[in-house]
């Protein structure tokens, strides 16, 4: 693959483009160039601000500085709508579909065929969503509602909507995570015939060998800057990933050895209809376990169902011998469970509640007499706590949505360490937080692991996984498809259970 | 891969019968309360033969007319996931306004034109506030209510407008009409196709369904949400006005208290018929169904020789019996889905 003629224009550009949310800085004087009949990939971990710069392409975000330059002209796009005319094609991770229109409508929305006098042609609609359809080789039927669609159906209607307006350029962050290796085979068919036809293409993925696969060139980002941008050919994936973590991983993940004790939390044949199936593991003290998996493997959901927040059909869990009972979370504290979740903006915390009150919704028992709150006793439980996790804070009564996202982590930590857990189950636990605190939390749990707590750690950041697991099982379409332990546990075993390549149930 | 447990068959024979349950659930919402009242009107014509006569069924869609209106106005803004509690206080200021200018002598035409104008106006308020001040709708419509109301009494005092201050010409048009359908009738007839044809066959009509049904979605894929939102609103205001006028060409009377408390009939009519309050679903032909319905349990009681102190718990049964129908279909829907993608995933990656 030869460089592109310095004279050539690309198609869409960024250029020295900064953009911060609040105190985060997502994107820090970042370029890219898009040409035409080219695909290009954009690497980084999590939080190395793809997505932000995705969605600077799409005109949803505006540079706070740079410009988007459209076939070499300085344009704003005051709105998805703008990048979509100038046409910009963009397949976001989470698929953006709506439950109560049919599938054609939701491709076509704002965009419909005509008739006379403005009126949208329904049956315009319907044909082209079908030949769509038998473009990409899919069997849906376009008057079926999106609701209730499985996530590769919804983005393969995504899919579909990128086609449906011959795209000059289409964004596609993440589009495999939830595909099957045939239809994966199939959508880059397709990609290949658009960039073909001269269309640039911009590839996010995190596994690297569709990378090579697909794309000749790539862009990596890390922490919100640029890296490099080179040719493909000529790359090895260790050198892709040497760019995208450029840092001693050593001194990120410190990892202490912990004795491993008895078995904490035991699942057995865990099921819930359509979201996981016959799922079974087990977790001792002072043991880390990760979980990891692809976006939409069901990680989240064990562990939602485990905690009690979802109900489950089938199976068993137990923590230190006593049993937990579908949809009971308050039994699954009191039998010592902790779950960190997701999101901590929206399960984590109560975002305009004050820090001492968010700590304290676990406590609402403990440090209540005769049931009446003991504020003295409130205020002194989470000062403990949050000097014990060194957040960083004015006044325990600021409110919670003021500090930066690593100590609304600690906080959500704090919350849930403060209830002197057997047993603590994070989910991507430093997911959006700056590589300091990251550090600091993988201190914390290996601490934790030290102190005999059961540690299981479901994450998307490879890395993560595995400097910090001491076993990695591994999910993919909702069943636990490995148990590596930490010696054979790499990048290369890890993501071929997840991608469903190997089935090695150890 | 080597686990074919369920065969592709399976999965195929599933799904077929789940898209006909799907499709038939989405169509027959505007059915089931077009028998139920069918079954109503039917019911109270063999007990008592005086019922549906002409002068009966003029009487039935009357009294519905100025309630369908705003419940088409209504459902524009509910598709939306926003409400607007202020038509109410619109119906009444309005009302009074037209009866105002025709008092003064005004031409009756203008006289609406002038209502639909003041109800735009009030929409156009609330769409302000709700589509640029990000405030929830319910929070936002229900201080203009009040502010309305406000206006309303100060402007009003304790002034009336009876038949008597209108032109007879307007008074006979709200009473007459051709054969057994008044002039109101056809009116709101033909407000309610235009805006049924509107909502399914214009591209802006769609995206209101659109950003219902997901406002961040509907940001995504570049629907002016803030517009759409502005329109809605506005669109329910001037029908909100034109019900004032026509409110004052049937009653002929109209003070500072007209109006009062109707917002939450028009809400229960438009949910009874089936336009959901999380917004993406429902037509407009169902909640003109749905205030059908409620208006037509007014006349039904009486005639059967009910007090018609039972309305309103009958109105409020009604509306938690559709809301509960509502919620147990979504459930079943939900778990059929459920199960059937669990088919179909172990049928393709068996």
């Amino acid at each position: 693959m030869t460089d592109p003629a310095p004279e050539r224009t690309p198609v869409l550009a960024l250029e020295g483009v900064s953009k911060s949310f609040g105190a985060v800085r997502a994107l820090r004087d970042v370029s890219l160039e898009l040409y035409a009949g080219e695909a290009h990939a954009l690497a980084g971990e999590n939080g190395a601000g793809k997505s932000t710069l995705i969605k600077t392409l799409a005109g949803v975000h505006r540079p706070d500085a740079g410009t988007v330059l459209l076939d070499g002209t300085p344009v704003v796009f005051h709105g998805p709508a703008d990048a979509r005319d100038a046409g910009v094609a963009v397949i976001y991770q989470e698929p953006t579909l709506f439950p109560d229109l049919s599938i054609a409508e939701n491709i076509f929305v704002g965009r419909q065929p005509r008739r006379s006098f403005g009126r949208v042609d329904h049956k315009a609609v319907r044909e082209a969503t079908a030949a769509l359809f038998r473009r990409l080789g899919v069997d849906l039927d376009p008057e079926q509602p999106a609701r209730g669609l499985s996530i590769a159906d919804q983005q393969l209607v995504e899919i579909a909507k990128a086609l449906s307006f011959d795209a000059r350029v289409l964004i596609m962050d993440e589009p495999t995570a939830a595909l099957t290796g045939s239809e994966v085979a199939r959508l880059f068919g397709v990609v290949r015939a658009l960039r073909e036809a001269g269309a640039a293409v911009l590839f996010i993925s995190h596994r690297l060998e569709e990378v090579f696969a697909l794309c000749q060139r790539v862009t990596t980002l890390r922490d919100g800057a640029w890296v490099a941008s080179e040719p493909v050919a000529g790359l090895g994936e260790d050198d892709l990933v040497r760019r995208m973590v450029g840092r001693d991983l050593d001194e990120l993940y410190p990892k202490q050895d912990a004795a491993v004790g008895d078995v904490a939390l035991r699942v057995r044949r865990l099921t819930r209809e359509g979201v996981f199936t016959d799922v079974s593991f087990e977790v001792r003290h002072g043991e880390i376990v990760g979980l990891a998996g692809l976006v939409g493997a069901g990680r989240s959901e064990v562990a939602r169902a485990v905690f009690g927040v979802d109900r489950w059909d089938a199976g068993a869990a137990e923590v230190d011998g006593r049993p937990l009972k579908p949809g009971a979370p308050s039994l699954a504290m009191a039998a010592g469970l902790a779950l960190v979740p997701e999101d901590r903006r929206a399960q984590g915390l109560v975002m305009d509640m004050s820090i001492e009150r968010n700590i304290n919704l676990t406590g609402l028992r403990t440090t209540a007499r005769a049931g009446l709150m003991n504020r003295g006793a409130e205020r002194s439980r989470a000062l403990d706590w949050a000097v014990r996790l060194q957040v960083k804070y004015a006044r325990l009564a600021d409110m919670v949505g003021t500090l930066s996202g690593g100590n609304q982590q600690k906080v959500v930590l704090a919350k849930w360490l403060a209830t002197d857990p057997r047993v603590l189950i994070v989910d991507e636990p430093t997911r959006g937080i700056d590589v300091g605190t990251k550090a600091e939390v993988h201190r914390l749990l290996s601490q934790l692991a030290a102190d005999g707590v059961a540690v299981l750690m479901i994450s998307s950041d490879l890395p993560e996984i595995l400097g910090m697991a001491d076993r990695v099982l591994v999910m993919h379409e909702g069943r636990l498809t490995a148990d590596i332990p930490r010696e054979r546990a790499t990048e290369e075993t890890v993501m071929a259970a997840a991608t469903g390549r190997a089935r090695s149930a150890a | 891969m080597t686990m074919t447990t369920k065969p592709a068959p399976a999965a195929a024979a599933g799904a077929p019968p789940t898209a006909g349950f799907l499709d038939r659930v989405l169509k027959v919402r505007e059915l089931a309360i077009a028998a139920v009242l069918v079954l109503m009107l039917t019911a109270t014509q063999l007990d008592n033969s005086a019922f549906l006569s002409q002068q009966g069924i003029k009487d039935l869609l009357l009294n519905a007319t100025i309630l369908v209106l705003v419940a088409v106005g209504q459902a524009t803004v509910v598709i939306t996931r926003n409400v607007d509690l202020s038509v109410g206080s619109v119906l009444g200021i309005t009302a009074f306004a037209a009866g105002d200018f025709l008092h003064g002598g005004g031409n009756p035409v203008l006289a609406v034109v002038i209502a639909v104008a003041i109800g735009a106006g009030f929409g156009l308020v609330n769409g302000a506030l709700v589509s640029l001040g990000q405030v929830p709708a319910l929070v936002v419509t229900l201080g203009t209510l009040y502010i309305i109301r406000g206006l309303d009494s100060i402007w009003v005092g304790s002034r009336q407008i009876t038949a008597a201050d209108l032109p007879s010409g307007f008074v006979s048009f709200g009473h007459d009409g051709l054969s057994v359908i008044p002039y109101l009738a056809l009116l709101t007839a033909l407000v309610l196709v235009a805006a049924a044809y509107y909502l399914r066959s214009y591209r802006s009509g769609r995206d209101l369904y659109a950003l219902g049904s997901s406002p961040e979605a509907a940001r995504l894929a570049g629907v002016p949400v803030r517009k759409r939102i502005l329109a809605a609103y506005v669109t329910c205001g001037a029908l909100a006005g034109l019900a004032g006028a026509l409110y004052l060409a049937r009653f002929g009377n109209v003070d500072s208290g007209t109006g009062n408390g109707y917002e939450l009939t028009v809400v229960s009519a438009v949910v009874v018929g089936g336009v959901a309050f999380t917004g993406g679903s429902g037509s407009v032909y169902g909640a003109a169904l749905g205030a059908l319905l409620l208006t037509s349990i007014n006349s039904v009681l009486p005639s059967i020789g009910v007090s018609s102190v039972w309305v309103q718990a009958i109105d409020g049964v009604l509306l938690l019996l559709a809301i509960a129908v509502d919620r147990i279909v979504a459930l079943r829907v939900a778990g059929l889905l459920r199960k059937r993608a669990a088919q179909t995933r172990s049928a393709t990656h068996g």
